[in-house]
């Protein structure tokens, strides 16, 4: 019986031991601190394919490990103000209550832009009458006064059949529920609520995939990644034209309104004190990485201007956002490379 | 003859020796132990019903309870805010509904099975591989359900969504079973066979011996049994999270998706909801709603097992 005991536990303490074989490679005793340093990022589900596969690059080339969550954009940015990660994806700038709150907290973030993301709106591939839809339309069905009402796509519009709709979407903490929302029904965080509200947004993909009648809207990413499992609808534009979301039209503005750029936050104490932070920054941004894992993931990438530009601002610890606080409809790539240029205005002199 | 050194050995010295003395201080200070620690679960019960009570409490003092009751849409952190449980609860009751619809007639057949018909060496085998299924992770159960069950029972239920009661009630079902059988399967052994041989005796066969003579015996293990796997149900969080959707929706359809009130507390308890608002609370004012159900159901079982117990 002792002799069983003795063997179990040997070979409970050979398993442990077999794990732990250092990945760093590195010998000397000053790697020991780098081997446990980990980079926190967490915020945004659109980020989070770039973060991770930042963070699985950076891995493979450093040995330092990234972990990176999937709160939301607001969970992220609450983490971020309350000093419990490094960075913050965000998929619209931070808005005022979360300046406020950092403010108070005394923490101070650079804001980054990392790529560029076409929102798109999807419905099943099975579904045959759904072509272009108007801004109009989408606020019909997804306006709050539409809670318990629209239920069928004939109110959408009058030529749709009679059946009813099932709608997916970002959840209250994500950015894209704040931008989408701004977008279509004009105020950020007015929606119905009567549709499987998800801060992950593989269950939409999963939810639309599934469902014939259902609508749904997530970032570009998750559309690229899952071809034949949901179909994105084109949005007429004011001049008229159709446009789908795609990379070619998210870098020249022609899908608006719901072409928006993503965000990294990254706390400056953190990137001061932390070496791994800036180590990580450092190959992010770099624009031979970014530009290919960035397009690898589905998203658009910056031009190399604007990836340097980023580079170089942080290493300048420039603070702030340029934005005013708040997610801003039809932001050009040019007030992004404003933004990576100068110093950013901060809540109190920005206009909303 | 036999010499005697002290005292005459009666049971009064006995008990006043030394070494009996010892023996009773310790047996009491276990005693006391064993009643602390028996103490410490009551205490901890009392201890989270006071604290689902103290947070809803912000909630329902805000929220007018009729509505609470009879509103029915549930939209806590959107513009139009609603507040009204039935969406929650039906779908709640559901899935423990066809859970238990499922986990109701195979638990009785595997039950008498296993205690009338077979042999030692079938129910040494087979109560293990049973008591399996409960040793899976729930979450394992939930993407089970999500990504193969529910593609294969679309091909045959026509009009299930991808996110549906159906399904994973189904799981819970096959999840509860082993509660179920195992522990009906011990009342039933408890029955004398002194009741089954007079069965038997008149001409009986045994499947009719243990469907007549042997449930009825043991009817308040069953029902005991049956409110566990109940109570473990309407609990169940993972499987219908994953694989009944994040909707909250009032429907009597079970192909339709619909959030439990433990999937709405998941969805609620991963975002971050500013500590002290209404919609905070209502994760409290939830979980309160599911404990008086729970309760409820023990309280029932208890009456039940106390009207119907058959003392051998």
């Amino acid at each position: 019986m002792r002799s069983i005991i003795l063997a179990s536990v040997a070979a409970i303490a050979l398993g442990a031991c077999g794990k732990g074989a250092p990945e760093t490679g590195e010998a000397t005793p000053a790697a020991a601190p780098a081997s446990n340093a980990v980079v926190l990022i967490d915020g945004s589900s659109t980020v989070y394919p770039i973060a991770e596969a930042l963070g699985e690059e950076f891995q493979k080339a450093s040995g330092t490990r990234v972990t990176v969550g999937l709160s939301g954009t607001g969970g992220g940015f609450k983490k971020l103000c309350r000093g419990e990660i490094d960075i913050s994806g965000a998929s619209r700038p931070i808005k005022k209550e979360e300046i406020e709150a950092c403010q108070q907290a005394g923490v101070e973030y650079i804001e980054l832009p990392v790529a560029l993301d076409a929102l798109a709106v999807v419905v099943n591939p099975a579904n045959s009458f759904v072509d272009c839809l108007t801004v109009e339309e989408l606020k019909i069905l997804w306006e709050p006064a539409a809670q318990g009402k629209v239920t069928s796509w004939k109110q959408v519009r009058s030529s749709f059949p009679d059946q009813p709709v099932k709608l997916f979407g970002a959840g209250t903490d994500s950015g894209t529920f704040d931008y989408f929302t701004k977008a279509i029904n004009g105020e950020e965080g007015a929606s119905r609520g009567d549709y499987t509200a998800t801060e992950d947004d593989n269950v939409t993909i999963t939810g639309v995939s599934a469902e014939v009648n259902a609508l749904g809207y997530l970032g570009i990413a998750y559309v690229t990644e899952n071809v034949g499992k949901v179909k994105a609808v084109t949005i007429r534009q004011k001049d008229g034209k159709c446009v789908a979301p795609s990379v070619q039209t998210a870098r020249d503005a022609s899908y608006q309104p719901l072409s928006r750029p993503l965000f990294f936050y990254v706390n400056k104490k953190f990137a001061d004190e932390r070496a791994h932070v800036g180590e990580f920054i450092k190959f992010a941004f770099n624009p031979t990485e970014s530009e290919k894992l960035v397009g690898e993931v589905g998203y658009v990438p910056l031009p190399t201007e604007a990836y340097t530009l980023a580079e170089a601002k942080f290493e300048a610890r420039k603070t702030g956002t340029y934005f005013g606080g708040g997610s801003k409809i039809g932001v050009t790539l040019e007030e992004l490379l404003s933004d990576v240029r100068e110093v950013a205005p901060t809540a109190e002199t920005a206009p909303k | 003859m036999l010499e005697q050194n002290s005292e005459p050995m009666t049971l009064a010295a006995l008990q006043n020796s030394g070494f009996l003395r010892r023996g009773r201080l310790l047996s009491q200070a276990m005693g006391v132990l064993l009643f602390l620690c028996a103490a410490l679960s009551v205490l901890i019960t009392g201890a989270i019903v006071w604290v689902l009570v103290s947070e809803s409490w912000i909630f329902f003092s805000q929220i007018p309870l009729l509505s609470f009751l009879t509103d029915t849409q549930w939209t806590p952190v959107f513009t139009d805010a609603h507040y009204g449980i039935l969406p929650l609860l039906t779908a709640t009751l559901w899935a423990a509904g066809i859970a238990m619809a499922v986990a109701t007639p195979l638990g009785l057949i595997l039950s008498v099975y296993l205690s009338e018909f077979a042999g030692t060496r079938v129910r040494e085998i087979l109560k293990p591989i049973l008591e399996l299924l409960a040793a899976v992770p729930t979450v394992v159960f939930g993407y089970f359900a999500l990504l193969f069950l529910t593609p294969l029972a679309r091909q045959f239920i026509p009009g299930l969504s991808g996110f549906n009661l159906l399904v994973p009630g189904f799981v819970m079902g096959m999840m509860i079973l082993p509660y179920v059988v195992s522990i009906s399967e011990d009342a039933m052994r408890a029955v004398p066979m002194s009741l089954r041989e007079g069965a038997y005796a008149l001409g009986m066969s045994r499947l009719r011996t243990g469907f007549t003579v042997v449930i009825p015996a043991a009817f308040s293990g069953v029902t005991a049994a049956y409110l566990l796997a109940f109570s473990r149900a309407v609990g169940e969080t993972m499987v219908v999270a994953i694989a009944a959707g994040q909707n909250p929706n009032l429907t009597g359809d079970p192909r339709e998706g619909a959030a439990t009130i433990t999937a709405y507390i998941v969805q609620m308890s991963l975002g971050d909801l500013p500590h002290g608002s209404v919609a905070y609370a209502t994760i409290f004012a939830t979980g309160l709603v599911l404990f008086l159900i729970t309760l409820a159901f023990n309280v029932l079982g208890f009456l039940l097992r106390r009207k119907f117990r058959e003392a051998y």
